[in-house]
């Protein structure tokens, strides 16, 4: 339990409520060795490739807890799944608080107690942190950064332009959960529905894909701007057409429906818990079996292919409907709002 | 329009509506029929523009059945004056703008909601008029104004929550009703010398109120045909092969394809409610221009709840972006693509001009799914 029942800006002072913070919340929470140290950096092992990867990225996701998850779980599972996505073997983690005067402690513990959870279950440590307080009014509640740093295999050298034309694409599993289950909780915009956010921590099934696939050319996560994102991404910098099978792409019922009423497409809706991967043609079985044996990745499928550029023909997606026409699938523009009718 | 819960008694199995091998069929009898006919046929419902480009239709129609997109995405028909006004309302101090969220980014004269929020204004993005008046009840102290725009569909759910103000005793609520009716604007495009249509694609959403008998007269004065659809691929498919049938035979009718959604008569009740509340008036369509009794005003007996007559406000001189065509492209006159903005000076990122902002407008659409 925390003395304070809220945060209060003597929490950031550097004095002792900031101490009594740490102790309560923080140490408590996360007690990894190298924290416990106390000192101003975490130290740790990590082992000599040669190589790390590091990732970093900031959550201010309101509201901060939804169906399927919070911000706690967010801030490492995006963290993880970034740096898994370059094939490193995630191990350590920092995590920075910006936290609004006022907010409940209670909610703070929760956050952070479901970061501790998610952190045991990717197999990481959050081996440093720092707090700071703002006044009422200079931040939503509570925003979080976290960073990680992992070792990168010998002989792992994805990227997303290493994409070749006869490439096979994957998905870990159904597409825009997260975004919906987000938006369904967002003041003004209620509408009911049991979707879940899909926050998970994915660096097991990448290394299991990679195993099963060792030539795989790229993973990403499909956060922010969906697929469709992503996809864009790897045929610039791959200089390639891909192509999308709609119909094999795995959509939850009740999420293709919510994006129906509000006029979204899935394939630009925000996930946190799914990887695409591109993958030569003869290891995709394999990847795709991996994957479905992996955990989070039961509803994983084969949803497209790299495609040779046409000469002068400037790099795209295009999807493939189920009777034959196609269409091209552009990046997000702006943010994504609800329509009229 | 729906909650979003499921409920299964009324749950319609649309798997039928997507049928890959019945869309294919239909697209081969479109083709067959059509051969190498002109044909222009006019959709005028932003969810049908919205739904051909996804259904990526216009990649496999014979290439002389031409799919236009008419007047049907509510935000582009907004006149800039009008706008404008929405603009001025959200910079006074003290005033809560909820707003669909397509309004939001489409530029008025010199700003736009999406500038005015950046700038620190309190406009809300809300799903329905009906979350509008409940933001009013939980905060007193907040003057909420909705903004009002939309056709047939959404003016039953806006007269709605104006009675559900008043049913609530509420003074913080308002509407700025800027409502249009589809058949005046049909009337003007099936009138319009610039534009031959050989047929319309009438709207599902705004039919299941309207019911059939307001498209009566383009067979009766144009001998123009219309089938009203759905929006499944089946659906649009399946007008577009009647309408080249009619349109070949000589023999033009209104059509109902969407029968599990609309009936002839329509919807008389949300009628009624619409008609307590609103009077019709003559309303300013960009492209089309000022068209008589083609909008809706809230009428003098709800005169409380009118934002245009409780706040007074100026509205800057209105200026027309320059170059844009977002009217000639509204009214059929030309695609998207032949506008010289298109995809230069205006894409969805800078738009230029309303058909490029809200997703259901034609250059939007285009600008998203075609090549």
């Amino acid at each position: 339990m925390a003395t304070d029942t809220t945060v209060l800006l003597g929490h950031g002072s550097g004095g002792q409520m900031m101490k009594r913070l740490i102790d309560e919340v923080f140490l408590d929470a996360f007690g990894s060795p190298e924290l416990l140290a106390g000192n101003d950096s975490g130290v740790a092992a990590l082992a000599p490739t040669g190589r790390i990867a590091m990732s970093t990225d900031s959550f201010v996701v309101t509201p901060q807890f939804f169906p399927g998850g919070d911000i706690g779980r967010l801030a490492v599972c995006g963290t993880v799944n970034d740096v898994s996505t370059s094939g490193a073997r995630v191990h350590y983690l920092s995590c920075g608080f910006i936290l609004e005067e006022g907010y409940p402690m209670d909610d703070l513990l929760r956050i952070c107690r479901s970061m501790a959870d998610t952190a045991a279950e990717a197999g990481v440590r959050i081996i440093t942190g720092d707090t700071k307080v703002v006044g009422r009014g200079g931040a939503d509640g509570v925003y979080i950064n976290t960073a990680g740093v992992g070792e990168v295999p010998e002989g792992v050298e994805l990227s997303g332009s290493a994409c070749r034309p006869g490439d096979v694409v994957l998905v870990s599993g159904t597409l825009g959960d997260h975004g919906i289950a987000v938006m369904s909780q967002r003041e003004g915009l209620s509408f009911s529905t049991t979707i879940e956010s899909d926050a998970a921590p994915l660096n097991h099934l990448v290394a299991a894909a990679l195993e099963a696939a060792p030539h795989t050319r790229c993973f990403r996560d499909p956060t922010r701007g969906g697929l469709a994102s992503t996809l864009n991404e790897f045929a610039s910098a791959s200089k390639v057409e891909i192509e999308v099978d709609e119909q094999n792409v795995p959509v939850n019922p009740q999420v293709q429906a919510a994006c129906e009423m509000l006029g979204y497409d899935v394939l630009q809706v925000a996930n946190e818990g799914k990887m695409v991967a591109v993958v030569p043609a003869d290891e995709a079985d394999a990847a795709l079996a991996a994957m479905r044996a992996s955990r989070y990745g039961e509803h994983a499928a084969i949803i497209g292919r790299v495609c040779e550029l046409a000469p002068d023909a400037k790099p795209r997606v295009h999807v493939r409907t189920p009777w034959g026409s196609t269409r091209i699938l552009d990046m997000l523009v702006g943010e994504q709002l609800p329509r009229i009718c | 329009m729906t909650d979003g819960s499921a409920r299964d008694e009324h749950r319609i199995d649309f798997e039928a509506f997507r049928d890959p091998d019945l869309a294919r069929s239909l697209i081969e009898r479109i083709d067959e029929l059509a051969g190498d006919r002109e044909l222009n046929f006019m959709e005028v419902c932003g969810t049908h523009t919205m739904s051909i480009g996804r259904y990526g239709f216009r990649s496999v129609m014979p290439l002389g059945i031409h799919l236009l997109s008419g007047p049907g995405c509510p935000v582009c028909v907004t006149a800039n004056q009008d706008i404008d006004r929405i603009i001025a309302l959200a910079k006074l101090d003290g005033l809560t703008i909820a707003t669909f969220g397509d309004m939001m980014r489409v530029p008025g004269s010199t700003s736009s909601l999406a500038a005015q929020k950046a700038a620190g204004h309190d406009v809300r993005i809300v799903y329905s008029p009906l979350d509008a008046v409940q933001l009013a009840q939980q905060h007193p102290e907040l003057n909420v104004v909705f903004v009002g725009v939309g056709f047939e569909t959404t003016t039953p759910t806006i007269a709605a929550s104006i009675l559900d103000a008043e049913a609530r005793g509420l003074t913080n609520f308002s509407v700025m009703s800027a409502h249009k009716m589809t058949p005046p604007a049909l009337r003007a495009i099936a009138d319009d010398p610039e534009t031959r249509i050989d047929g319309f694609i009438l709207p599902g959403h705004v039919s299941t109120i309207t019911g059939l008998a307001p498209y009566r007269f383009l067979v009766d004065e144009f001998g123009i045909p219309g089938v009203v659809t759905g929006f499944e691929p089946v659906d649009i498919l399946e007008s577009i092969l009647l309408l080249t049938e009619m349109a070949i035979s000589g023999r033009p009718a209104i059509e109902n394809a969407y029968r599990r959604g609309v009936s002839s008569e329509g919807n008389a009740v949300a009628r009624g409610v619409v008609d307590k509340v609103f009077e019709t008036c003559d309303a300013t369509w960009r492209g089309l221009g000022k068209l008589p009794a083609s909008g809706l005003a809230i009428r003098p007996e709800y005169a409380r709840f009118d934002a245009r007559r409780r706040l007074d406000v100026d509205v800057e001189p209105t200026r027309e972006p320059r170059g844009c065509r977002c009217g000639d492209v509204l009214r059929g006159a030309i695609a998207p693509t032949s506008c010289p903005l298109f995809g230069r000076a205006c894409t969805p990122e800078h738009p230029v001009g309303p058909c490029m902002v809200s997703s259901e407008g034609s250059c939007a659409a285009y600008f998203r799914y075609h090549e």
